[in-house]
């Protein structure tokens, strides 16, 4: 069995691992959900749109339950106490989340049109909120969260829901349904044809643009305005999981401390932004696999950039910050983090395998024609 | 009404499990039997038993939609509305959550969309395939999810960490074989079958009492009625009952099931009827069969079944213990080096859940009254009332699937299933039994794991976050509007779906052979 120490790293990056993978993975399908209204008006444009999507979004979300039970597995303290934390709005977008399974199997099920545009105004809604609120969610890992922890470690959390949606996390929640739209924008372009594509590519473009300036004020927030957690105590990693008892302190721009550190760490801001200028051409040039390309390389540089900057935090306390939650206090034991370790070593890549068999098999774009072969489960 | 977080909470978690539970049984079975009837299709290549496959696949699909809706909330509800639990037990019961999704969900989840949407992408050996590992897929997140529940009822393969003041594992084998798990997955799938069976049935009856898609009909209940016979068998013989004796409080749970207040010389008898009296803790016209239970319980005539006010004194012992255990934690907390609590805390640990009872009464546990040790003694004894009966209801749908599946097979095998318009009235009449028995036997299982979420472990009460009770509120009443509107448009469309019938459903191109038929 590896040392506590390296489980625990690798369990760190296992659970970026995973968020990348449910935001380009289901990031997609909540885009396209997001644009619906916005790029087909008619009805059959719609039912393209959805169907893109449609035989897919289900293994797609599984990503998010995967990183939940993971969470919950590797992090319990970390799953405890966002989950029970941001109690509302993890509701709120679990209600979004929740609309969409129903939503594309129900919406073409019956003829009427209030039906129909009832759903997909539901759809939308299950597209961005989510988006939203996982941005904002994360916005407020930089900030640090109301909480602390009794002497049993029971998690008392002081924060209210308001008390979440200040600027900084709005932005951060701005930039994730950016992000979320122009992801499913390249999705959708690449299975469609015009004009559902042609809109889309507007989007796509005027998304890019926005992203980029999004990501650029968090990074000057982070160097100028907000006050970046440092850890102070001498890091033992291989002591037991237990919060309390260490020395944490606030300072303007210690988020941006990693990277005077360890420099090959701005790989990821630099990926997070090449990705968005590389797509605005990409797009224009009908590239359609590489814009999507693009657009998961922004993403993957984008959450990574969130974990490098908190690092070694994952979850930081604002009122008491030595209750912070960090690598080398919040994970389970070492030999859970072993054995989900194997299990992730042999049943990933095979859900890997199987998942790009299923893309091969669904490959093309989605026509009317298409719809019309499969009139009986077609969304 | 003045309801606690905690109160709150624990309704929001039964009823959105309870609400889950209806789809579920219906996925488990319903995808083993649209595989079986593929597979049908592939070996005969009669195009009717492609079309049963494709139109049981409507059903299955708006069905397993709710199943996937309603089965988030359930597991973003541990880190919500139960945060001390998903702390204290997290290392154990997360891990399988997350197999769970690795080794299950991915798997029927990606293939889902292909049944529905690859029929005229893939082979027709390949579209077998994608069906079985749909089929595959749900029961292994059956077994995961199972696994899971099973550590709750009976924490083995784990040990209690005072530096982290949680549970963490010791031994995933341990975890994975555990007993109560095996009987519990096998007893589950089981009903999950008989509910696809009967739900096969009852519709298929529908369309035959009205004369219609009749030799659709016959052959989807032939499948049916062989299907469901074996797994009423498997789900009553192999019932849940066997794994009861594991725990401490698994022996309470039985003895609440048989409202047995008092010790019986072995082996004990089975009450078929009767009305507890908790308040009295007497059960009035009780009508019992002698020895029945103990066999079922102990395999043995020799051994003893305790009863419940013999199982409180237990536990006053073990809640006295519990509670040194208790005091020497806190101990352990001011200095780690302390060899002499070191030690009484490892004499006592096993019982420092029990301890932990005790915090219901007071902070202190290692100070408690012995009024305070009899009240959390008390806590011990679950809802004898509520568990007789759910129990005796279940037991008693569990033999009538079986007589009904009997009936059918007979039946079935003498070719008479058209004819017989009582069987066919009594198949519609049947449609919603799985369903109650299903709810029914959840109840027993985890109303009666109460007072603990984990069996001796950790008390219900001190697993829940410390919330407020008006956020609970707003989810609690945002579940019952959204889950009440799906379920009426789930059986609006599920009663579209079953009027359309095979032939319009599927769209009279795709339909062959029913209409050779003539029907």
């Amino acid at each position: 069995m590896p040392d506590y120490e390296t489980l625990r790293l690798i369990w760190w990056g296992l659970l970026g691992v995973l968020l990348i993978g449910f935001a380009i993975a289901d990031g997609f399908d909540l885009g396209v959900a997001s644009l619906l209204p916005f790029v087909a008006k008619k009805d059959e444009e719609r039912r393209i749109v959805i169907n893109t999507v449609g035989p897919v979004w289900e293994g797609n979300q599984v990503w998010l339950i995967l990183a939940g039970g993971a969470t919950f597995a590797a992090w319990p303290s970390l799953y405890a106490v966002s989950f029970s934390g941001f109690y509302l709005a993890i509701f709120l977008a679990l209600f979004g989340l929740i609309l969409r399974p129903v939503g594309f199997k129900f919406r073409s099920k019956m003829p009427s049109s209030a039906w129909r545009q009832t759903w997909d105004i539901l759809l939308f809604f299950g597209g961005v909120v989510p988006s939203l609120i996982f941005g904002v969610a994360v916005g407020n890992l930089f900030l640090g969260a109301s909480f602390h922890f009794d002497d049993l470690l029971r998690v008392i959390y002081t924060g209210t829901f308001w008390e979440l949606l200040t600027p900084f996390p709005l932005l951060c929640g701005l930039l994730s349904v950016t992000m979320i739209v122009l992801h499913g924008g390249v999705y959708l372009i690449a299975k469609t044809n015009d004009p559902i594509a042609q809109r889309t590519r507007i989007i796509v473009i005027i998304s890019a643009l926005t992203a980029i300036i999004l990501f650029a004020v968090g990074g000057i927030a982070c160097a100028w305005q907000l006050n970046g957690f440092q850890y102070l105590s001498a890091i033992t990693g291989d002591a037991p999981s237990n919060p309390l008892g260490k020395e944490v302190v606030l300072m303007k721009g210690a988020w941006l401390h990693n990277y005077t550190l360890y420099p090959w760490m701005m790989i990821a801001p630099a990926l997070g932004f090449s990705g968005y200028i590389g797509v605005i051409p990409a797009v224009m040039g009908r590239y359609e696999k590489f814009s999507f390309i693009l657009s998961a390389m922004s993403i993957f540089g984008i959450i990574s950039t969130v974990g490098l900057s908190l690092y070694p935090f994952i979850l930081p306390s604002a009122t008491h910050p030595g209750h912070s939650l960090t690598i080398w206090d919040a994970s389970s034991s070492q030999l859970t983090l072993f054995i989900m370790l194997l299990g992730v070593i042999i049943f990933l890549p095979i859900v890997l395998i199987y998942t790009s068999w299923v893309y091969r098999v669904l490959r093309g774009k989605v026509t009317p024609e298409i719809l019309e072969e499969n009139q009986t489960n077609a969304y | 009404m003045d309801l606690s977080a905690l109160d709150l909470s624990r309704l929001q978690f039964g009823m959105t499990a309870l609400y889950h539970f209806l789809f579920v049984p219906l996925t488990l079975g319903l995808s083993l039997i649209i595989a079986i009837m593929e597979s049908v299709y592939v070996m005969t290549n009669k195009e009717i038993w492609r079309d049963m496959t494709r139109f049981w696949g409507i059903l299955f699909g708006i069905n397993f939609a709710m199943g996937v809706a309603t089965g988030v909330p359930l597991e973003f509800q541990f880190g919500m509305n139960w945060a001390y639990y998903s702390h204290y037990v997290g290392d154990v019961f997360g891990s399988l959550l997350a197999m769970e999704g690795l080794m299950a969900f991915f798997l029927e989840a990606t293939f889902v969309g292909l049944f529905f949407f690859g029929w005229n992408r893939l082979s027709k050996l390949q579209h077998l395939i994608v069906t079985w590992l749909v089929a595959i897929g749900s029961n292994l997140s059956a077994l995961w999810i199972l696994i899971a529940n099973a550590w709750m009822q009976n924490p083995i393969g784990s040990h209690f960490n005072p530096e982290t003041m949680r549970m963490e594992m010791t031994s995933f084998y341990d975890v994975f074989f555990n007993p109560v798990a095996q009987s519990k997955f096998v007893h589950t799938v089981s009903a999950g079958y008989v509910t696809g069976a009967i739900f096969v049935m009852g519709i298929s009856a529908f369309y035959m009492l009205r004369g219609r898609y009749m030799a659709f009909a016959k052959r989807s209940m032939v499948v049916a009625a062989s299907f469901g016979l074996a797994s009423a068998l498997s789900v009553v013989v192999l019932g849940d009952e066997s794994g009861y004796t594991m725990t401490e409080h698994q022996k309470m749970k039985i003895a609440a099931i048989e409202a047995m207040w008092e010790t019986e010389p072995a082996p004990a008898g089975l009450a078929i009827f009767g009305w507890p009296d908790v308040k009295a803790q007497k059960t009035y016209y009780e009508i019992k069969v002698p020895w029945v239970l103990g066999l079922i319980a102990t395999r043995s005539l020799s051994q003893q079944m305790p009863g419940i006010q013999e199982l409180v004194r237990h536990g006053k012992v073990r809640i006295k213990n519990g509670a040194i255990a208790y005091g020497a934690l806190e101990k352990l907390r001011k200095n780690r080096l302390d060899k002499e609590t070191w030690h009484l805390f490892q004499q006592h640990q096993n019982d420092l859940g029990y301890g932990l009872l005790l915090k219901k009464y007071t902070a202190y546990p290692q100070r408690a009254s012995i009024h305070e040790i009899e009240q959390a003694a008390q806590d011990l004894v679950p809802n004898v009332f509520c568990l007789f009966w759910s129990f005796r209801l279940m037991v008693g749908f569990g033999l009538y699937f079986i007589l009904f599946f009997t009936i059918a097979f007979i039946l079935a095998s003498r070719d008479r299933l058209e004819k017989s318009r009582w069987f066919q009235k009594m198949a519609v009449l049947s449609l919603p039994f799985p369903w109650i028995a299903a709810e029914l036997g959840w109840i027993v299982a985890e109303h009666g794991r109460q007072p603990w979420t984990v069996d001796g472990v950790l008390p219900t009460f001190l697993s829940a976050t410390d919330i407020q009770a008006s956020a609970v509120w707003t989810t609690f009443l945002a579940f019952i509007t959204f889950y009440t509107v799906l379920l009426i448009v789930d059986l609006k469309l599920m009663i579209k779906y079953i009027r359309l019938g095979p032939v319009k459903a599927l769209g009279p191109q795709s339909f062959g052979r029913v209409i050779d038929a003539g029907l």
